[in-house]
């Protein structure tokens, strides 16, 4: 009972079953899906379809995965091979991540270190955008994508994405912090504001850029409404939208061992992507909250 | 706020800020402003022509009764996810800041939904739950229960809350256990010892201190059901059966992409619009006062 006074968080020892009890719950329900998902991409169309899928890996699980990532023709449903699919997702990622942190860091940059004429006028107006969720105004956005004649192409499916507000707002936050003196020192120096930015603004960014990055690659990956739009030809599409797209209406009669492959494979780099770099994170989600 | 040490450079500024400007006014404000000009007027279905019309597409769009029920579906949907997930991972969250072993372990088993695409939960859930092939959904059907979510209103709904919540709970979690991590040690261990059990503590210290957690969590969370929940709905239900799962955003995009009425969708995306400025005003107004405390 003595334990139970130093440290208030931890119970008897029959209370310290609760938490781990209701933990593994909590991981058993996130968990179960995916198992479930998995096992199912080692079986063949046919079990599926009947519903008596069993609860341990079957036999198929090469040929489905290899039929998913190059083949472009199931059984039943046409899809656009994984491959390229993966490929578009990587694409867009990629670019929407390291767009965003690159146009950020500059105009958050711009802002922090520089007195010049309009200089609140352009941070409001980046500040603006935080409340215009593309979903809000996917058809003027559309357009505006569609008289540009970027339908179809990388630059349509990723240029609009690229501006954030929060990205800006917290490297500008960040910048805030950096000591004068260490500015006061660098211009005794001789170094401008080009030179200051590359040796000493973004090193010190280094956690900053890694923390934004991962959010930004799930992000870019997980897109679903914008690549709906503005893609319409199969090389194009990403692999979120392929798998739904491969679903159709969900009847019995569908391909659902290379659906489930797909859903392995679609969920593999963003996943991976997380849990190597739980740290960097969470303390970016955790930071960009002010 | 502003530094006081500064860079004298005339260009250089304007040069760093101008992609950032440029891709802003391009796809941002210019849409933004395109979407309220449209929502003023009556366009025929090729757009050649349009007619200034004040307020009817709004007009039209509030007094129809299925825009209601449409505000209806979103107001159950959105406060259902919000709660069922905020519980849960409040739940999680006080069970993992607890001393144990195998925290960490715990931990990182229950971040990672947060990496899933909203659409790929959706297949998932589908997956398990489909009434011909999903070992759930059979289950249920074979226990004498009629379960089809692709025919029942009701079914589907709670189906699209599931999936939307189901995913939501990680982010929630990581919030939830960075603001239990910062509440002092010393203030829990002085009412341990003044005799208040688990519980009297969680109610009367921790669940205080964690208020400005969960009031983010709120905007975040209401914000989240809004918008993101899009490819959810879009790949489980389609809105459907009938209208049962559309909501607001889904109806944006079914009435301007797929029915082609630019005027009414845009003065729905105006409506969204009001209702992110607002919720978003509320957040920083609070964060401010926030800063205040500190």
């Amino acid at each position: 009972m003595t334990r139970d006074r130093a440290d208030p968080r931890s119970g008897g020892r029959l209370m310290d079953m609760v938490p781990h009890l209701i933990l593994m719950l909590g991981v058993l329900i996130f968990a179960f899906p995916i198992y479930v998902t998995i096992i199912g991409s080692t079986w063949d169309a046919a079990t599926i379809g009947r519903g008596n899928l069993p609860l341990t890996p079957g036999g198929e699980m090469l040929n489905n995965y290899a039929s998913a990532w190059s083949e472009s023709q199931g059984n039943r449903v046409m899809h656009t091979p994984v491959r390229i699919m993966m490929w578009n997702s990587l694409v867009m990622a990629l670019v929407i991540a390291l767009g965003k942190i690159a146009i950020s860091i500059i105009s958050a940059y711009a802002v922090a270190f520089f007195r010049f004429p309009l200089r609140m006028v352009f941070f409001w107006m980046i500040f603006i955008t935080l409340m215009l969720p593309v979903e809000v105004r996917i058809i003027p956005t559309y357009e505006v994508v569609a008289n540009l004649g970027l339908i179809d192409s990388y630059a349509g499916l990723t240029i609009p994405l690229i501006a954030s507000a929060t990205a800006t707002l917290l490297f500008r936050q960040f910048f805030l912090t950096i000591p004068d003196e260490l500015v006061e020192a660098a211009k005794i120096d001789g170094a401008g504001a080009l030179r200051f930015f590359v040796d000493v603004v973004l090193p010190l960014s280094r956690t900053n850029i890694a923390a934004l990055f991962v959010i930004l690659f799930i992000y870019g990956w997980n897109q679903y409404l914008w690549p709906l739009l503005i893609t319409n030809s199969a090389e194009m599409e990403t692999v979120v939208i392929g798998i739904t797209k491969m679903i159709g209406n969900g009847e019995a009669a569908t391909d659902w061992n290379l659906i489930m492959a797909t859903t392995v494979l679609a969920m593999l780099p963003p996943v991976a992507v997380v849990v190597l770099m739980q740290r960097w994170f969470v303390k970016g989600l955790v930071d960009s909250e002010k | 706020m502003q530094r006081r040490v500064i860079f004298d450079n005339r260009a250089l500024p304007y040069l760093l800020l101008a992609p950032q400007v440029a891709v802003t006014l391009i796809f941002f404000i210019w849409p933004a402003a395109q979407a309220l000009w449209q929502s003023v007027h009556l366009q025929d279905a090729f757009g050649l022509r349009s007619q200034f019309v004040g307020l009817e597409n709004f007009e039209s769009v509030l007094s129809d009764p299925n825009y209601l029920e449409t505000v209806k579906t979103t107001i159950i949907f959105s406060a259902s996810v919000t709660v069922l997930s905020l519980a849960s991972a409040l739940g999680l969250a006080v069970m993992a800041d607890s001393k144990i072993r195998a925290a960490s372990a715990y931990k990182t088993l229950l971040i990672w939904p947060y990496a899933l695409a909203p659409a790929v939960a959706a297949v998932l859930w589908m997956f398990i739950f489909n009434p011909d092939i999903g070992i759930l959904g059979r289950a249920l059907n074979n226990l004498g229960y009629a379960w089809d979510y692709r025919l029942n209103d009701g079914q589907a709904l709670t189906m699209v809350i599931l999936a939307a919540s189901w995913k939501q709970v990680s982010y929630n979690f990581i919030f939830f256990l960075a603001g239990l991590q910062a509440i002092p040690r010393s203030v829990l261990e002085a009412a341990s010892i003044d005799g208040a059990g688990a519980v009297r503590r969680f109610w009367t210290i921790t669940f205080p201190l964690l208020s400005p957690t969960t009031f983010f969590l709120l905007v975040v969370n209401i914000v989240y059901a809004f918008f993101e929940t899009f490819g959810t709905i879009h790949a489980l239900t389609h809105g459907g059966p009938g209208k049962a799962t559309e909501t607001l955003i889904f109806r944006v995009y079914q009435d301007g992409v797929v029915n082609h009425d630019l005027g009414g969708s845009s003065a729905q995306s105006v409506i969204l619009m009001v209702i992110v400025i607002a919720l978003t005003a509320i957040q920083f107004r609070f964060v401010e006062r926030k800063v205040h405390y500190s």
